[in-house]
């Protein structure tokens, strides 16, 4: 596996965030998800964490489109729905 | 290896609003500042706020000061510091205009001034019609004035040490505090920092509660910290819960679920707000429906397996009128509970929302300890924000002041380290003495062997609290919990790591805060135990009056020796008539 993809233990502390609302869902996903997610899901969600709160609260809590489709699948799937 | 050290002017623990705004006072000058915060700034707690700033600008509706002054005297029932409020009311005007010019995006009015909000708890005139006091940047004011403040601070070269988590603060044998021995989060190697003004702005402990509607971050590493280094913390049995949280998880559901005709029901199916109170039923206030709710799981009529939370309904609206006016309730039951609140009803419970009490400060952010029979200011240490306590909300917050607080506060803590660093311009001797007490405290966690784990007694730790400190406060429950919080506590030595790497162990993080939370919970509940009335946000039904011949004082507990003392309230304001005690109805 390249370096650049990285362990759900490194990730662990960027799904600390303002909101307990996004805490949730982030460690959710990484807990029972992440590591069975193939490189190119765990890249997509490495970039989604540097993204500010508030665009993840719009694209995950609220449910609006992620300007970039590849987002869509993984950000449904960390909805949980 | 040999301790690496860097030296400060001024160090700001803490990155949210009170933190970033104590910060951006120093930095356009020549002070060399360090932030400390572990996580990054912008996704502090503070982004979570939504509501709004209250500043008596009359934008809208006819407003003043002094006004805004007497609806949070009365608020606080009559236990907030009169001369703090009054410095509060006044400067939340020129706080606001700064943060405007700035470049925080208010919400405007077509005239193009601030657009201001009615809230709860507004009036003109002294108790009169409703005031329109909060200006907010849509709703998200919050995440617009930490991306602000950031800005600001990185433009102006602030040196931020993210993802640093602060271990303990240094202090000499004379109680001045010298700086704080910190730790990089990603490689676990510590640093010591020296600085000549440490402020602490680390916001709420919401995490001492099972359900909270704080993040995790919110685990009272600020509190923690000042209790170690011999500080008191002020009035912490003032705790705010919002009574409709999801149950086990403490999301909040908003009171206007409740509004737009949703019910709460028993295991029985049965409205049971129509007993506690007849009339206001399900609209009653926040206390009186969280004590209902509490109650009713006590008395075995709780929903669920383990019967501990209660239900609210809005399925009965139907589809049609969920879906178009709670879309957000829909969503959240959804994600959080696996509910869609258009079919069953919402699992929920009481969650820890708002923490009063906290590090007591001088207006002017600097921490203030009793000293014979009057107080000093412990030299190099100040305060500012959530893990404060000034004392402006008392008993109990208003709407629209948590952020002012954070705001005005952090701004003044700012401009007094200025002050202060122009009386002291050189570092005091470093206590090598107390930086080993510090390291001993992050290497105890290098020990190995067969133990408990850190998330076992959290948890345990976590459900005392929300079972003996919480909602529900009689003698018998919380001399109990006290007990048990005690037991819990001497347990803490045997809690071990399996994971022992130095690299991104969060775990060793979180074992960190668990002892942040052990000293800050139990702060909570030897201080609910000990106050024996009913006053604001702490309720007792054994107890249930205000008592302000007996009470009418702040509390203050000491870690060493869970000792309590009491300091009267400041009545006397700094330039106008005191608000004598009444009767407070709404």
């Amino acid at each position: 596996m390249p370096s650049s993809v990285p362990l759900s233990e490194q990730l662990r502390w960027q799904c600390r965030r303002g909101m307990l609302e996004l805490d949730f869902v982030l460690e959710r996903y990484l807990d029972n998800h992440y590591d069975a997610a193939d490189e190119a899901e765990k890249l997509l969600f490495k970039e989604l964490l540097t993204a500010q709160d508030p665009e993840l609260q719009i694209w995950i809590l609220n449910g609006e489109s992620h300007p970039r489709a590849e987002f869509q699948a993984l950000i449904n799937k960390i909805r949980g729905i | 290896m040999a301790l690496n050290k860097r030296r400060f002017d001024a160090l700001i623990i803490g990155a949210g609003g009170a933190g970033l705004n104590a910060a951006t006072q120093l930095a356009n000058t020549d002070a060399r500042v360090a932030v400390v915060s572990k996580v990054f700034p912008t996704r502090s707690h503070t982004v979570a706020a939504q509501g709004g700033v209250n500043a008596a600008l009359a934008n809208v509706l006819p407003d003043n000061w002094h006004w805004h002054m007497f609806d949070t005297v009365k608020g606080s029932d009559y236990l907030g510091d009169q001369d703090a409020i009054e410095f509060m009311c006044r400067e939340a005007i020129p706080t606001v205009y700064e943060l405007e010019h700035n470049g925080v995006p208010f919400s405007r009015l077509d005239n193009g001034k601030i657009y201001q909000r009615a809230f709860g708890g507004q009036s003109q005139d002294f108790g009169g019609a409703q005031a329109a006091r909060t200006c907010a940047a849509a709703d998200r004011t919050g995440h617009a004035i930490l991306h602000t403040l950031y800005q600001q601070n990185v433009r102006a070269r602030t040196h931020f040490f993210d993802e640093y988590f602060a271990i303990d603060l240094i202090k000499d044998d004379e109680g001045a505090i010298l700086g704080a021995l910190i730790m990089e989060i990603e490689t676990g190697e510590p640093l010591l920092i020296e600085a000549k003004a440490t402020v602490l702005a680390t916001g709420g402990c919401g995490q001492v509660y099972r359900t909270t509607s704080n993040a995790h971050i919110n685990t009272g590493d600020g509190n923690a910290m000042a209790l170690r280094a011999g500080i008191p913390m002020m009035d912490m049995e003032f705790y705010q819960f919002h009574p409709t949280g999801i149950a086990g998880r403490g999301m909040l559901i908003t009171e206007g679920v409740r509004g737009e005709g949703g019910y709460l029901v028993n295991k029985d199916g049965e409205r049971f707000m129509e007993r506690y109170a007849p009339n206001a039923k399900d609209l009653a206030s926040r206390d009186v429906v969280s004590r209902a709710i509490v109650t009713e799981v006590k008395e075995g009529r709780g929903c669920g397996p383990d019967g501990d939370h209660v239900l609210l309904k809005v399925d009965h609206l139907g589809e049609e009128i969920v879906s178009k006016r709670l879309p957000g309730i829909r969503e959240s039951g959804k994600i959080f509970a696996g509910v869609d609140a258009a079919q069953e009803p919402l699992p929920v419970f009481p969650t820890a929302h708002y923490i009063m009490g906290g590090i007591p400060t001088d207006p002017y952010g600097r921490v203030i300890v009793p000293e014979g029979t009057g107080e000093e200011i412990v030299p190099g240490l100040y305060a500012a924000g959530e893990c404060a306590c000034v004392s402006v909300h008392g008993a109990n917050r208003l709407g629209g002041n948590s952020l002012l607080d954070i705001l005005v506060f952090g701004r003044a803590a700012g401009l007094d380290v200025l002050e202060n660093l122009k009386e002291n311009k050189n570092h005091r001797p470093m206590n090598e003495t107390s930086v080993e007490a510090a390291m001993s405290r992050l290497t105890r966690w290098d020990q190995t062997g067969d133990g408990i784990s850190v998330r076992e007694l959290r948890d345990e730790f976590r459900k005392t609290m929300e079972d003996h400190a919480g909602v529900f406060r009689t003698e018998e429950i919380m001399a109990e919990g006290v007990e048990k919080l005690k037991a819990l506590r001497d347990k803490l030595p045997d809690v071990r790591l399996s994971d022992q790497s130095k690299v991104f162990n969060t775990a060793r993080v979180e074992a960190l805060e668990l002892e942040n939370l052990f000293d800050t919970g139990i702060a909570i509940a030897y201080s609910a135990l000990m106050r024996k009335e009913s006053r604001g946000a702490h309720s007792r039904p054994d107890y249930p009056d205000r008592n302000d011949a007996e009470w009418m004082k702040h509390s203050l507990y000491f870690r060493e020796g869970d000792r309590m003392d009491y300091k009267p309230v400041r009545t006397k304001p700094l330039t106008v008539e005191t608000f004598p005690p009444k009767e407070r109805v709404y």
